[in-house]
């Protein structure tokens, strides 16, 4: 029925706008005019239009900034952001001092030499010292921009200084994970083999290989019994069958990698990097401590995510296949950013997915905490208690089988 | 050799009176014919995007309420009781940026205008092949058909971005969009592509051989330079394109790992090992990024026609117009790492792209500043062509201007793929490439189908578009700086973006009476194409070469031989002349410099 309303609503509003121009058209007909030919009063009134819209336009802006200036993001909360706002606030400047005085000469000066048949046009094909003029200043005003911005660039890229909280943000759709090295200081490596429910990072430690290469062997052999004792349709033991192959694969891949580990604690015994991963906190909360530098080390497991915290100014995508990494300092805790800056109780700082990643990209967060030193270290003390705490996966998983689901005949 | 062709031509153009139908509208080689072509066929394509467009602003504006409009186009699938799917979202977001992109304002933009007035303007009986070029069209055509079929199929058409960054892309396990619609997606690019460069190859070849008598490159009205440059550019990064896209497509159905490496999705983990997502980033900005300026250069070649002719004065600068479009041609190939600066990169190579992308900013401003300077003392007609003309030229510095913000790599981590980009690029290329396009079917409307447009519906049609633009785009702005992420469903999940959501309302609205003034136009489009006033030859007393050929149709354009030119297009109100213009075949008088 609305199908029908909506359909007829928008035949009418079509027919009206035909039936009115068809008016116009056949009055102007009789009349003789042309369509080529401006009229005065037409000429007018755009001119008109023009002068009216220059005002409108710029009070929109204002109301703009106005009604929304204080709703945009508060003041950053990490050190070099406050650099990036500085230098932000410092383009608007450069951006409005060009933008409104070419707006008012475009605007005033379409409305003002509107035509009349008693004045003929100035003949300037060229001036080459005005367009000498404006190709060097916007130049130099730009060599100041690329300065300015990429000093605070190489400063917010350098290696960091000194001692970092290191923390791995771990994506894949559609939630976060956060991990930190634990007692050792140092994040263990990870292999997206050795991924399973009790080890959704794939961190490797000996035990992880070990209860990994148990699993496709059961597995394996799971496949190998359906295939031998069940009777089934040929098509439907091709799949097994290809099912089995590529769990030998993967068996072959993690036995490879279990001789790679194995050879390198051969070689550096405990510094070994295979067994830096037993005591690492793999968890869904995120701490920082206020300001000692974090270096935020930045992995995915399926698709391309990126990790933003917009009050921090901080962004990096997560590229499935290699680490990415971001340095920050916050410098306003979660705390004092309820109380005094945004006043509201209910505030956190906010990680988010800011590169499309599925169904539920819209959704992908995971608040931040930051604490003063001491709130940080009872934390994490409390937290090297429980290592390898497995999230709970199912609710994370769920849209995958969706789109599965999906694909496969919805 | 131009001169042999031209009388082989001429000869031709004695017997191809009695055409069927099929070889007159269907497979034409005539160059004015297929430009109309590409230019209905755009507008079809156009208002798919268009309605596209609405679906989401609706969920963007009310998130979670059910509209029959959504349920209308979707159906039950995916807009339960009008309620718009996630991924259906995606999709839309996807196919919308897909489809203007390349099928408007890439096919269609280009398309129409090269096709029409390259030959024209520069004095060719046609383009240096009309085979190719019928050709060109027709792999456009397949494109568009493939694309369009792609919303069809089980699981929804590609989803994952206009830009189709793998993973996503690649993997159905991921998204379901990435499953037969993304395919269809793949073979519909190559065959655009294919179009692109047949179409591309034609261009180049026609400007460079088949110049009449007198056309020096120096007398070229600046729109054949534009749409000459840009065709240049296509030839030159559109193949970059094609591989990234044949690559993606191996990736996908023959297991190979360009783009994937150590990926773990749906429970599984993958055989892919040593691909790298960001090679495919690199491929396609090689061309994303130039394509921006392949999207914008015939608009400002257009309007840089349209303002001389209506303001009754010579563009201001003709050499450095020509010089910024070659400046932008060059710099548009070094510069499309700016779209990748938290991916990981070096960030020296950073660094780099800062500095070439900043540089673009100065033959930009020139332009500008010679747009202004043209208006300044002339003696302005306001045609619709003209009101979108100055519409350009008011969002390109609205949004060109944010680009200086967005290529500063230390400020574009925390704007990157926010709304601020989104408002930025559809101010700078959305808005001035429509406006440009518009601007050129008005102005050329009575080149193209002998007849005129309604002026007074044009003039509405502006006012409402170009109030709307700025409605829609510029508080974008705002949702972007405060943090909100562009290709979200729907921003309640998260209480910080409470403060701007309301202006979704507002952008929504601005959108859809933006999209119904489009419905002026159309109208008063294909009723001018029937029944519109006959066009006089010359109408906007113009100087360029395609306002001396017949009003009626006819194979090589002009009915003798080929004009001779004399002059540059741009004596407008030229000190001494008893008219306020000078057609480019009139000769110099004795003494008369020639600008």
């Amino acid at each position: 029925m609305t199908k029908l309303l909506i359909l007829i609503v928008v035949v009418l509003a079509i027919v009206a706008v035909a039936q009115l121009a068809r008016v116009y058209e056949l009055t102007t007909r009789l009349s003789g005019k042309r369509e080529e030919e401006i009229s005065p009063a037409d000429n007018r009134m755009n001119a008109t239009l023009m002068w009216i819209f220059l005002p409108v336009y710029f009070a929109f802006f204002a109301w703009l900034v106005w009604a929304y200036g204080d709703k945009l993001l508060p003041v950053a909360a990490s050190a070099h952001g406050a650099d990036t706002d500085a230098l932000l606030n410092f383009n608007w400047v450069i951006l409005l001092a060009a933008f409104i005085p070419t707006n008012i000469l475009l605007f005033v000066f379409a409305g003002k030499y509107r035509y009349s048949p008693d004045r003929r046009a100035h003949w300037n094909p060229h001036n080459n010292r005005l367009e000498l003029v404006w190709t060097v200043v916007p130049a130099a005003v730009l060599a100041v921009i690329i300065i300015y911005g990429l000093t605070t660039w190489s400063e917010i890229t350098s290696a960091p200084e000194g001692e970092v909280v290191e923390v791995e943000l771990y994506a894949k759709q559609f939630d976060w994970t956060a991990r930190y090295p634990g007692a050792d200081g140092r994040l263990g490596a990870s292999d997206f083999r050795l991924i399973n429910g009790s080890n959704p990072l794939g961190v490797v430690t000996p035990e992880a290989v070990a209860q990994r290469v148990d699993e496709l062997n059961a597995e394996i052999a799971e496949v190998d019994s359906i295939v031998e004792h069940a009777i089934l349709p040929d098509s439907k033991v091709a799949e097994l069958k290809d099912r089995a192959e590529v769990l030998r694969r993967h068996l072959a891949r993690v036995i490879n990698l279990r001789t790679v580990m194995e050879q390198d604690i051969k070689e550096n015994g405990p510094a070994s990097i295979y067994l830096a991963g037993a005591d690492d906190i793999v968890t869904k909360d995120f701490y920082l401590p206020v300001h000692r530098e974090a270096m935020l080390r930045i992995r995915s497991r399926d698709v391309i995510h990126s990790a933003y915290i917009p009050h921090m100014r901080a962004q990096m995508n997560a590229v499935p296949g290699m680490t990415t990494s971001i340095k920050m300092t916050p410098t306003i805790t979660t705390d004092s950013m309820r109380t005094h800056v945004v006043k509201d109780p209910e505030f956190n700082f906010v990680l988010l997915c800011n590169k499309i990643c599925g169904a539920s990209h819209y959704n992908m967060q995971m608040d931040l905490i930051v604490t003063d030193d001491a709130g940080f270290d009872a934390w994490y003390k409390e937290a090297m208690k429980k290592p390898f705490q497995a999230p709970a996966e199912d609710a994370a998983e769920e849209p995958v089988a969706t789109a599965m689901a999906m694909t496969e005949g919805d | 050799m131009g001169a042999t062709a031209h009388t082989a031509h001429a000869h031709e153009a004695h017997h191809h009176h009695e055409e069927s139908f099929v070889s007159k509208y269907v497979f034409s080689h005539d160059h004015k014919m297929i430009s109309k072509q590409f230019l209905v066929t755009a507008i079809i394509m156009a208002w798919v995007a268009v309605i596209m467009s609405i679906l989401f602003r609706l969920q963007l504006a009310w998130p979670g309420e059910g509209f029959a409009f959504s349920n209308f186009f979707l159906g039950d699938k995916w807009a339960p009781g009008g309620v718009l799917d996630p991924n259906m979202y995606l999709a839309l977001v996807t196919i919308h940026g897909t489809i203007m992109v390349f099928f408007v304002l890439t096919g269609g933009l280009s398309g129409t205008f090269a096709n029409l007035l390259i030959p024209l303007q520069v004095g060719a009986r046609d383009m240096a092949s009309g085979f190719i070029n019928m050709l060109s069209y027709w792999f456009f055509f397949l494109s568009s058909v493939v694309m369009l079929a792609s919303l069809f199929v089980e699981g929804g058409p590609a989803s994952s971005g206009w830009t189709v960054y793998p993973p996503l892309s690649a993997l159905p396990q991921a998204i379901p969009g990435s499953g037969t619609g993304m395919t269809l997606w793949l073979v519909s690019m190559v065959l655009f592509i294919a179009s692109s460069l047949m179409g591309g190859l034609n261009y180049v070849a026609t400007v460079l051989n088949l110049r009449t008598k007198g056309m020096k490159m120096t007398r070229l009205p600046l729109t054949v330079w534009a749409l000459f440059i840009t065709a240049v550019i296509g030839i030159l990064s559109f193949p970059v394109l094609l591989s990234a896209a044949l690559l993606l497509l191996l990736d996908r159905s023959l297991g190979t790992s360009f783009y994937l490496s150590e990926i773990h999705v749906a429970g599984e983990a993958l055989d892919n090992m040593g691909g790298s997502p960001i090679l495919f980033q690199h491929l396609f900005w090689f061309l994303g990024h130039p394509e921006v300026y392949i999207v914008l250069l015939p608009a400002l070649g257009i309007t840089s026609e349209i303002i001389a002719t209506n303001a009754r004065k010579p563009i201001f600068g003709y050499r450095a117009m020509i010089g910024s479009i070659l400046a932008i041609g060059f710099l548009s190939f070094i510069v499309w790492g700016h779209h990748m600066f938290v991916t990981g990169m070096n960030p020296f190579l950073g660094s780099v792209f800062v500095f070439t992308t900043l540089l673009i900013a100065i033959p930009s401003a020139v332009k500008v500043f010679n747009y202004i300077t043209t208006l300044w003392r002339g003696n302005i007609i306001f045609t619709p062509a003209m009101l979108f003309s100055i519409g350009l030229v008011a969002t390109f510095i609205a949004g060109g201007l944010t680009g200086i913000i967005l290529a500063d790599s230390a400020l574009d981590i925390n704007v990157h793929d926010t709304y601020f980009v989104v408002a930025h690029f559809h101010i700078v290329m959305g808005m001035s490439a429509i406006f440009g396009m518009f601007a050129g079917i008005y102005h050329w409307f009575p080149k193209m189908y002998g007849r005129m447009m309604n002026t007074k519906l044009g003039y509405a049609h502006f006012w409402i578009t170009f109030i709307c633009a700025f409605g829609v785009f510029f508080p974008m702005h705002f949702i972007g700086l405060a943090g909100a992420p562009r290709r979200y469903y729907s921003y309640s999940e998260f209480p910080m973006f409470d403060g701007v959501v309301d202006l979704n309302v507002l952008v929504t609205v601005f959108a859809i009476i933006g999209a119904l003034a489009q419905v002026i136009f159309t109208y008063n489009f294909f009723y001018s194409v029937f029944r519109g006033q006959k066009a006089v030859q010359n109408p906007w007393k113009s100087n360029t070469l395609e306002w001396t050929t017949p009003v009626e149709h006819i194979h090589g354009n002009w009915p003798g031989s080929l004009p001779v030119v004399q002059r540059w297009p741009y004596d407008y109100s030229k000190p001494g002349k008893a008219e306020d213009w000078v057609s480019q075949i009139t000769p110099l008088d004795h003494g008369e410099e020639e600008h």
